[in-house]
Formats: structure tokens, sequence, C-alpha cells
């Protein structure tokens, strides 16, 4: 009897033809809005506007929009350098000029673009800011990034230290410290730099839209506990977070962007469809990951790729919740501004100890149907990176689900090594399928 | 028959394991991987191929003769055969030495070369018995070590005899030898088994009494077809790897899977390997539950004591039985491959003693794996060590150590061939995967 | 190993016979001495800290021992500890985790973890899932340095502590307790600062590796007894007369959490650095004055905090004008020539802190150099080899 041809040798699928992809619309609102944004921060010194420097995790842009300041958000730039594939030539930068290898390489993307004339993604300079809002949440090294800054620009900085959740809570005391400071320091203090006065009234107004607009982010990350999910939780996510995490919390925008990507989601899972990806539709979901960490930006479209090849749909992460862990319940609060402020900070997810994360991944993967949780470990990023190991193994313990660690960094590319990830993803992914008791079925290579 | 074949793509070596379809081994071959991942898949599975043939060749002379007789006989063979092969890749490489012979640099030295390399040849096929003689050893079975080195000696002598540029014949072999090796032995293997086995009776050689009657068996295992019926490619460079997606599996589930084909109880796998350090869990079944790698830094994997044997200028496998030799290992905090040179040779000025030093690293190694271990989950019983640092008698000695310390008495299996696991594993998986093509395939035709 | 009462000749011990109780004290990673101070008295309790600082006192006036975990040295092998870390990942915790599991710790009964980095604050709650049984709690402090904002907070944070140890150990903390561990933590703080002084004076007398042993026992040791020890050495040092090398005199820093092993800190002085400053084990004298004993005790813990503490990487430096000017202090207060950044691999305070300080000093013109090193680092040649050029550097720039 003949069998069939065996010999698999370079039978391997052609490269996909270069396809023009429809992006989603709500992409392409979101670039545009992110777009313009940098604008305003590179006419700046045309426009006179002022500009605070701040970070995504306690991120106080309603607070900053009522000095009418622009808000520049360093980690937004290293990301952007990141996905631009400029990011290691800054890293590179910043160790010539004296920072060490070991240390987080945000800082030194920043630092190392600001040694090369601090040009944004938009092809422009970006601003000197005239304040440095060091809001100290959940990250250390936050702290030192600011110093450095401060010592290049020579420019007023803010502390604004939020304690950290070591006990798993807030307590009174800790909203009592942060409302002081914001109070008694940070608000004097943008008074005097912004030359506006503080109205709280104004404040309220911001933070009512800023909750408008995270009900509906909330709808939209919740949707992934649909199957097919029709949005990927981490690769699409981060589009999804992006206006929220910076500049655009309290607008008009932001509740305009959401309210036009809740119908655009509402619209696929009517429709029963999955996630779109850069190459269009990804096919059929086989696997449903939550995952934990930042994500590559150096190698992005490779990384996802990885995934949507092989049908893997993130369906949460935690990354989506640095800025903030809305879907866990919390809302801005025009009631109590100052306060609201305060317990936003206190919640953002890498200022939450490590039992709190071990429960929300846990909830995640069990809420969400996953097949197990991945972790991304970032060389970078100390404060979600010590102590993955444990997570790891406490969520599969718990869940009995199995887990998986890959190793990369955010904007480093020296530290994503594509074959060793996809090794890694492929034997968990191959495992999953595995324990699911069937083989894995041979035929849906052609899909 | 059908056969179903697994690839193992190491970063050194090539593995080819051949099950049949009961899912028994019927050979094994391997291969150095070159830069061709191709064409070392292509050596490997006609290494297992031939490999096979021994097999069938065992099998159908089982009953009719006595089973030290047919090792015997199967021994002669095997030489006869090597040795066969041995002489049809000297001529490619003569074939092919000579037709590098051109361009201006061989203007004037032409027939000068060519009258050289015909000395040279006649003299290594003179050799090439003794090669393959019973009890002979030879440092390596791949026919780039065999030929090589003794060419190049060989060549230097006649060359100057001959007054010709040793230079030149150098470049001759320099350019010809990949061509050679990516050039697997092409003619039909049924015929080359006749010969060997002519050459073995001709040479009246031990087995020569019953010679005749092993004709038969031997005819009638040549007369099987092998099939190549399914086969599953794995190892750390599968992203480039010469097979389409569906016939490939990762590395540490074929692994999981051989582990557990090698020994049905084995619940946890630890291998090591000149790249990675792999930990591994499987369930009853050879089911992947749980694994751990080392991460980017390839610091303690096999690599590692391969610079140290650089460093140390001895051969890698000497470094084991020196490390035997110690009783007081030195306290190796590093295992950084980067910075391995400079702490020997700090140590050694330090005046410490070679044996501990190395003793020492060997303990650092293998720290390191009971890291990745323990982050996988720990030991249970029973516990397979494959790998090529498995060969290691020093390794394997504070492997044992550290496992009792810190996961008390487990059954620890160590097999001489465990540099198959991965490929043995692969091949199960080819079978599985043709067992259940069928059914979709015939499934998907009935519904549309 | 020796104790204190058999090493007494003449009444009073030797430099060498300390030194010698010291190092065993440094080599015991199964604290052999806290166990037994535990064990004479079922009541007392044991509470561990990391580094860079806790306020002993309340462990002390709730009757306990603070015990300095300080990771698990060179001597060591980590096994378990690596399983929870990545590479790029400093030491000390997969030490410290390692002396967890392996039942080294199995007496203390609670854990303290300051604020210092995301390592130490995340293994705080890695502590909390793998040993459910101790009291762990995230020591935090503010980085806002107002009375009545950071001060309130720490007051209430200290507040909270003294509940919690005050159960622990199944007893109320009374003010006067605290006042009374003031007293004795003052006095303890003015001998390390006797001995720093000391050294600053005479190296030659109270070289590096003692002076590092004799505060390092300062960790595992009742701070009654280390006081007393601490009296001993300085007493012993400043009657020794040992030869007086050529060597120049450095500040080290970045050394306050992850410890250099001993043999680095012999091989600067082996190089010719005399270290007449440094940052190890801050917590021996962080509060830089007295605390005052009269007043509300938890009030003034929390102000000493404030204005009188030690500047380190940990710590927000509000002013620009101000920032590192500490290490220019420490150089122009011990007479200092250079400055050697040691800093543990990964360790991002003391990494990004690094170039800030090295402007400062380079304002200042004091010249530096800088190595990284782990807890468990075997080899020193390079270390020494740089050590030695510094100061060689140094007297030929000081000699023109």
């Amino acid at each position: 009897m003949t069998t069939k041809p065996a010999r698999p040798v370079a039978t391997a699928r052609p490269a996909p033809a270069p396809k023009v992809v429809e992006k989603d619309a709500s992409m392409l609102k979101q670039k545009a809005m992110m777009a313009a944004h940098y604008d305003r921060l590179s006419d700046a010194p045309e426009t006179g506007a002022k500009v605070c420097s701040t970070f995504v995790p306690g991120n106080l842009n309603e607070l900053v929009m009522c000095f009418d300041l622009l808000n520049n958000l360093p980690e937004v730039n290293a990301i952007q350098s990141g996905l631009r594939r400029q990011s290691g030539s800054y890293v590179l930068e910043a160790e010539k000029i004296g920072h060490s290898e070991d240390v987080c390489t945000y800082v030194k993307s920043d630092l190392g673009m600001m040694a090369k004339g601090n040009i944004g993604p938009n092809g422009r300079r970006l601003p000197d800011p005239d304040v440095l809002l060091l809001s100290y949440t959940g990250c250390f090294t936050f702290m030192k990034w600011f110093e450095l800054l401060r010592e290049q620009y020579k420019c007023p900085t803010i502390m604004l230290h939020t304690p950290y959740m070591g006990d798993g809570k807030i307590t009174p005391n800790m909203i009592q410290y942060m409302v002081k400071q914001l109070k008694e320091e940070v608000i004097p203090a943008l008074e005097r730099v912004s030359g506006v006065k503080f109205d709280i009234d104004r404040l309220r107004e911001y933070l009512k839209k800023s909750a408008e607009a995270e009900d509906d982010l909330v709808w939209v990350l919740q949707s992934a506990r649909k199957r097919p999910s029709p949005i990927d939780a981490y690769f699409g996510g981060i589009y999804y977070i992006g206006p929220i995490f910076g500049a655009f919390r309290g607008t008009d925008d932001a509740i305009d962007y959401y309210r036009f990507l809740r119908e655009e989601i509402a619209d696929r899972l009517a429709k029963g469809e999955g996630p779109v990806t850069p190459d269009g539709d990804m096919g059929s979901e086989r696997y449903r990951l939550v995952v934990e960490g930042p994500p590559n930006y150096t190698n992005f479209r490779q990384f996802w790729k990885m995934f949507y090849d092989e049908g893997a749909v993130v369906v949460a992460s935690s990354y989506t919740k640095v800025g903030g862990t809305y879907d866990l319940g919390f809302r801005h609060d025009p009631a109590k501004p100052l306060e609201t402020l305060a317990e936003y900070c206190l919640g953002v997810y890498t200022n939450r100890s490590l039992p709190m994360r071990v429960e929300m991944l846990s909830k995640y993967v069990e809420e969400y149907e996953a097949d197990g949780l991945l972790i991304n470990s970032i060389k970078s990023c100390n404060s979600f990176s010590a102590g993955q190991l444990l997570i790891m193994r406490e969520v599969e313990r718990r869940t009995g689900k199995p887990a998986a660690f890959i190793e990369t960094d955010l904007v480093d590319p020296r530290y994503f090594s594509a074959a060793n990830v996809k090794n890694r993803l492929d034997s968990y992914f191959q495992m999953i399928e595995q324990k699911r008791g069937g083989a894995r079925p041979v035929k849906e290579a052609a899909a | 028959m059908k056969t179903f074949v697994g690839i193992d793509l190491g970063s050194t070596t090539t593995k080819a394991v051949l099950l049949d379809e009961g899912g028994a081994v019927l050979g094994r071959g391997i291969t150095n991987s070159r830069s061709n991942y191709g064409t070392a898949t292509r050596v490997a599975s006609e290494e297992a191929r031939i490999d096979a043939r021994f097999t069938l060749f065992r099998r159908e002379l089982q009953g009719a003769r006595e089973a030290s007789d047919i090792d015997e006989f199967l021994g002669a063979l095997e030489r006869a055969f090597r040795l066969e092969q041995f002489l049809e890749q000297l001529a490619d490489l003569e074939q092919t030495c000579l037709a590098q012979i051109q361009g201006e640099r061989f203007e004037t030295a032409a027939d000068g070369v060519r009258e050289v390399l015909a000395e040279v040849f006649r003299q290594l096929r003179a050799e090439a018995p003794a090669l393959f003689a019973p009890g002979a050893k030879r440092k390596s079975d791949f026919f780039r070590d065999l030929a090589g080195s003794r060419y190049l000696a060989i060549a230097e002598d006649v060359a100057r005899a001959a007054g010709v540029p040793y230079n030149l014949v150098v470049n001759v072999y320099d350019k010809s030898i990949i061509a050679v090796e990516n050039r697997p032995p092409s003619g039909n293997l049924s015929e080359k088994f006749r010969r060997a086995l002519d050459r073995m009776l001709a040479g009246g050689s031990a087995s020569g009494a019953g010679a005749r009657e092993v004709q038969g068996p031997i005819e009638r295992a040549l007369g099987i077809d092998l099939d190549e019926t399914w086969l599953v490619g794995t190892g750390y460079g599968r992203v480039t790897l010469p097979f389409s997606k569906e016939h490939i599996r990762s590395e540490i589930l074929c692994h999981g899977l051989g582990a557990h084909m090698m020994y049905p109880n084995t619940r946890t796998v630890l291998d090591i390997g000149g790249q990675d350090t792999k930990g591994i869990q499987v369930d009853p079944r050879g089911i992947v539950e749980n694994f751990q790698m080392n991460d980017r830094c390839a610091a303690g994997c096999g690599r590692y004591l391969g610079y140290i044997a650089d460093e140390m200028n001895m051969g890698l496998h000497e470094l084991g039985p020196m490390a035997m030799q110690s009783d007081k290992p030195a306290r190796i905090n590093s295992t950084c491959t980067v910075f391995a040179g400079a702490e020997l040779r700090d140590r050694l000025a330090l005046g410490e003693k070679r044996e501990d030093i190395i003793a020492g690293l060997h303990r650092a190694i293998v720290l390191r794996a009971m890291s990745i271990l323990s982050r996988s989950g720990g030991v249970s019983d029973e516990f397979t060590f494959t790998g090529g640092v498995a060969k290691n008698e020093a390794a394997v000695r504070e492997l044992r150590k550290l496992v009792q310390e810190n996961y008390g008495e487990v059954t620890i299996n160590i097999d001489p061939d465990s540099i198959y696991t991965g490929a043995l594993g692969a091949a199960e998986f080819a079978r599985r995967a043709a067992a259940g093509e069928a059914a979709p395939t015939e499934l998907a035709g009935d519904v549309s | 190993m020796s104790t204190g009462s058999n090493g007494k000749a003449n009444g009073h011990p030797s430099a060498a016979q300390i030194v010698e109780r010291a190092q065993a004290l440094y080599e015991d990673l199964s604290f052999t001495s806290a166990r037994r101070w535990k064990s004479a008295d079922e009541s007392r309790k044991v509470v561990g800290y990391m580094p860079i600082y806790v306020p002993r006192e309340i462990v002390h006036a709730a009757g306990a021992l603070p015990l300095g975990i300080l990771g698990g040295g060179d001597q060591m092998e980590v096994i378990h500890g690596d399983a929870y870390y990545q590479s790029y990942i400093c030491r000390i915790p997969r030490s410290t985790i390692e002396l967890g599991v392996t039942g080294r710790l199995d007496f203390v009964d609670g854990m303290l973890f300051p604020s210092i980095c995301d390592v130490i604050r995340n293994l705080s709650g890695m502590w909390k899932l793998m040993f459910p049984q101790v009291y762990v709690r995230y020591f935090d402090v503010p980085q806002n340095y107002a009375d009545e904002i950071g001060g309130n907070y720490y007051a209430n944070e200290l507040s909270e502590l003294r509940e919690d140890l005050g159960r622990l150990a199944g007893r109320e903390i009374t003010d006067d307790d605290l006042r009374r561990s003031i007293t004795i933590y003052n006095e303890n703080r003015r001998l390390v600062r006797e001995l720093y002084r000391l050294r600053a004076e005479c190296p030659w007398n109270a070289p590096a590796p003692e002076v590092y042993l004799v505060l390092r026992a300062g960790l595992v040791l009742p701070v009654e007894e280390h006081s007393a020890m601490l009296r001993d050495y300085i007493a012993a040092a400043r009657a020794e007369e040992r030869p007086i090398r050529d060597n120049c005199r450095v500040v080290v820093t970045g050394v306050f959490c992850e410890q250099p092993p001993l043999n680095l800190i012999k091989s600067l002085e082996l190089a010719g650095c005399y270290v007449v400053d440094d940052d190890l084990m801050l917590v021996t004298r962080w509060l830089t004055e007295d605390v005052p004993t009269d007043g509300d005790p938890l009030q003034n813990l929390a102000a000493a905090f404030l204005h009188h503490s030690e500047n380190t990487a940990a710590k927000y430096e509000p002013d620009q004008g101000k920032k590192g000017k500490y290490l220019v202090e420490a150089v122009r207060r011990s007479g200092a020539e250079g400055v050697i950044f040691a800093s543990p691999s990964f360790c991002d305070p003391a990494l990004l802190e690094r170039p800030m300080l090295q402007h400062v000093l380079k304002d200042a013109g004091i010249p530096y150099i800088a190595f990284k090193y782990a807890e468990n680092s075997g080899q020193m040649q390079p270390i020494r080899e740089q050590a030695g050029t510094f100061s060689d550097s140094i007297k030929l720039w000081s000699g023109a």
C-alpha cells in the first residue's frame, strides 16, 4: 500500500502576500487622538502651553487639566520609541552616558531620547517640561527617573507619594496622607507653575467625564468573557487603554472614543467575530489566555503574531490595569474629588501586593474561562517581575490550569529573542492542547 | 512496512528515530547539524534507516542462529557496511577535490596537485579497512572527522615529498568537504549491504562458515520496504525547521514523551543540553504538565563545560573524570560563561587544585539545574536525566547527591542513549499523528 | 565559637577576640545565638527585618529580638531561592528565600520588609504567601518630610506597627517601654558613630573588615549585648598599635542592601584603600541624632526620621540643590580622598542613583571609581586591580 508523501521538507507555508488590512475604525480614531496630542506637545513652545510630565500609574490627568497644563508621559514616549524601533539606540546612548546596563530600560530610553534631541513620534521635538509631577505609585524607579530628569531640566518637581498596599487594603491613614499631600503641596505647586487658580468644581467636572469613559472601557474589556472573545485584551487592549491611561481621561474625546469603541465591539460580538489583528481577522479561537506583565514593544507585531497565528487570544491582562483597576469597580467619583484621586493612585495594579495580584489573576483565569496564565516577564520592571515566578505557581495551584513563563523586555531589543519566545509559547500551546486530551488536529495548518 | 520518523534538530547534532507501527524502535541515526538542517535531517534519517535494516536483519535471523552468533555476524556486517560507505564517500571526496583544481593559482601546480591527490587517496583507501577492523576505535563516526585529519596528515607528507605547495592541497580539501558532507551517500542501500556481505564473505570472516545460510534472511530483510509514513521534527531551531507546521512539535513535549517511552514511570525530566537546560514534569501518560527552561542567559548549560575545557586545554570528555578525582569541590558561585575563564585563572593563580575547581564547576551547573527543576515543580519519582551532560559522571554524582538531599529517595534513570530522547518522542508523535490523521480527513470529506 | 566571657583576659577582650566572636556570628547561617536567646524564655519573639531601616525600638519595646536578615552571603548554596527569580534580579531576595525554605528562619515570628525597592517590597507579599504563619509587614515610610503630612502618616504607621507587635508579643507596648528602648538604641547609635569616627581617625587600628563584622553582630545580638561589644571593641582598637600603611582613604557607597562579600571589603584594604566611611547596615545609625526620650515616643521617632536621618538612594530628595550632597559631606567629614561606588548587580536604587552622585562628586572635584558585585561574588581580582589603581592614582595626584 502506498502512503501519503511524508517528506514535508520545504512545504512551509508561503508568506502571506502583503495585503491591505482594513484597520478597525476605533484604532484609526485612537491614532488620530494620540497624534493630535503629540502635536499639541510639539506646538507648546509656540502656543505657550505649559507642560507637565508625569506617569501612567498614578496619572492625575483631571488635576493636570485643571491648571491648563499639557500632560506628557515619558513612559508612553518610551513605548513609542520602542514601536518605532528607536529605543535600542536610545538605551545604548543612555548607557554610554553612564547608566548601568542593569537598570530599567524605560528610563534609559527616555534619557537616551533626550540626549538625542528629544524627537517625539511625530518627528518633532518634544518640549521641555515646566513641571515634573512625580506621582510615585507602584514603582520605586519612578522616583529616580524624575530625579534624573530634574537634574537635567532643573524644573520644579512635585512629589506625590502613594503608599503601597502591602496589607491588601487602603487605610484611612493612607487616604489622609495623600489628600494632605494634594491639598498642601501638589495643588499649590501646580498653581505656582501654571499661574492658574485651582477650581475644585472644574476638577469635579473632569472626574465625571472620566467615570463615563471608564464605564465603557470596562464593558469593552469584559466583552472578552464571551466565546469567541471579540477583543484581544492584551495586544489589542494596549490600544484601548491608550487614551484613558494618558492625556485624555476626563475629556469629551475620551467619552466619544470609548463609546465608539464599545459600539464597534458590540457589533463584532453580535456577529460572533474574534479580535482584529494586524493581519486582519484572527482565525478561530483555540486558546484563551490571561497574561501578566507588560508586552514587548520593540517586536510588538512579531510577538503578537506568535499568538494569533496559533489562534491564541488574550482574554484578560494585568498590564491593562496599570493605569487603573476600573474592572474591579473603581470609578473616579466627583463627589469626593481629592479622595478619589488618592484611591485611584492606591489601586493601580503595580501598587497591589503580591497576594492581591495572585487573587486578581486567578479570578481572571476563572471568570474569563482561560486555558491558563502566561507571564511575560520584563527585564526592565522589577515592580512587575520580582515575584512573578511565585505568582505563576500560586495561580496554577489555585486554578488548576497550566501556566507558562516567557522573558522579554519592554523597549530593549537586546532582550527579545524571537526563537526563545516562540519555542516556549509553542510548547505552552501544545501542552494545553495535549492536556485537553485530544491529539492535536493535524489538518488545521491549512487554516 | 510503515515507519514513523522523529527528527530532533539540535544546535550541534541532529538525531533521527524510526518507529514501526507498534511503536518499537527500528533504528536511530545521528549526524552533525552543519549549518544546513535540511541535509542534517536527510543524513540522520538515512542513518536511522540503515540502523533499521540491522534491526530487520536481526528479526529475520532470530531463531535461525545463536544470539551471540547473530551479534558477531551483525557486528561484522556493520563494519563492512561502514567501510563500504566510507569508501564511497572517499571516492566522492576525491572527485570533488579534483574538480576544484582550476583557476589561476593552480596554473603551474595543477598536475602536481593531481598526483598528490591520487597518492593521498590511494593511501586513505589502503588504510580504510583498518579503521573498520574489529575492535578498532574511531574517535567519531562522522565522515568529516574520520577522513579530515588523516587527509591533512597524509597530504602534508606527500606534498612535501612531491614538492607541491601543501596549502593548495589543503585548499581543495576545504572547498570540497562541506559539499561532500552535504551530499549524503546516495547509492542504493540494498546494493551496499550486498556488497558489504560479499566483502565479508570474501574476507572469510569468522562467520564465514554459515555464510550461505544468512543470505536468505538478509535478502528477505532487504526486501521489506520502509515507507516513511509520517515525520515529526523538533528541536530548538524549530523556527527555521525545514518542515511544515503539521510536522513540527515542541521539543519540550517531544522530550517529555520520549522520556516517558524510555521509562514509563518518569514524572520529572531534566535535560541539560548544549544551549539550554529544561525541567519537565510529565503525567503518567507522558503528557507535559509543567516545564521550565533556563532564561535567556545560557549560564550553566553544557556549553559552559565546553568553554571550561577550552580554557583548560582539555577535551570535553576529560572534565568529568578529572572532577571525580576531587573530594573537596571548590565553591564556584558564578556559572556565567563570560566570567568562567577569568574565574578559573584567578583560582588557579591562587593555588587551588585543578580537580577541585573542575568539580566545583560541575556542582555549579547542577545547582543551576536544580533551581530550574525547583521552578518547574521539583523532582518526583521517577526522575529521568537526559542530554549530553547526563554522560558526565561528575555531574551525575552531584545531581544524585543534591536530589537525595532535597527530595529524598528517588529513582534516577539515565539512559546511555538519552541523546535520542527528543527524537524518540517526535517519532511517537508522528506515529500518533498518522493514526489520527485518516479520520479527520475522511470525516471532512464526508461532511462536504 | 568564642563568647564574650571566655574571651576576656584582664577583664577586657582583645580586638582579635571580639572580631573572632563577631565573625562566628556572621558565619552562622542558622542564627544559633538568636535561637538560643529565644529559647531561654518561651514568651520571647523574634522579628526579622531587611535593609534598609526599621524602628527597632518598637520591636525591642515589645520584648522581642529584632533580627537583621541580610541574605545568605557567599557561603550558602542557593537552589530553591533561584527558582523564584529571573536572572536579572539581584541576589539578596533569592538567598533570603533560601534561608526561609530551608528552615533557617523557622524560629522567626515576624518579618518586616522596609521600603527600599520594588524587589524587597514584592518579597513582603511573597513572604505572606510562602510563610502564612509568620507576621509580615511591608514597612512603608513617607517620602514627604513635612511634619503635618509625612510626619502624621508615619506616626500612624508606627502606631499600627506598635499594635501589631504588641499583639504578636502578647503584651501592650507602653510609652514607657518605648522610651526605655529609645534610650538603649540612642546609646547603641552613639557607639556606632563613635566607632565610625575612630575608624576615620585611625583606620589602621580599626580595619574595615573588623568594623564590618562588629557592626554586623549588631543585627543578630540583643542591642544591650551589642553595645557592650562596641564598647569593648572601641577600647581595644584604640589601644592597638598596628602599622600604618600608605593607603588612600575612601568612602564606599552603594552597599546599603545586598552585602558585599567579606572578601571584597578585605580586598579593598589589601589593594591600598582604607575605608573611612560607608553606607553599610544603615539601620545601625539611620537616625543621626539622639531621639528625645521625653514626650510622645512615636512622634519623636517620626520627627527623627523626617529631620535627622541618613540619606540614601531609597529616599527622595525634595531639594535639587541638596541632591547627593550627603556623599560630599561624608567625604569631607571622614577626610576621604575618593569614593568607591560598589553596587550590587541589578540594584535599581544604587545604580540609578549612581550617575547623579557621580555628577555631584565631579563638581566637587572628588575622584571615584565604580564596580558591581553580588553577595556571592567569588572573584576579587578585578576589584583588587581597580581599587589598587585608584589608590595609586590618588597618591600620585595628591603627591603632585
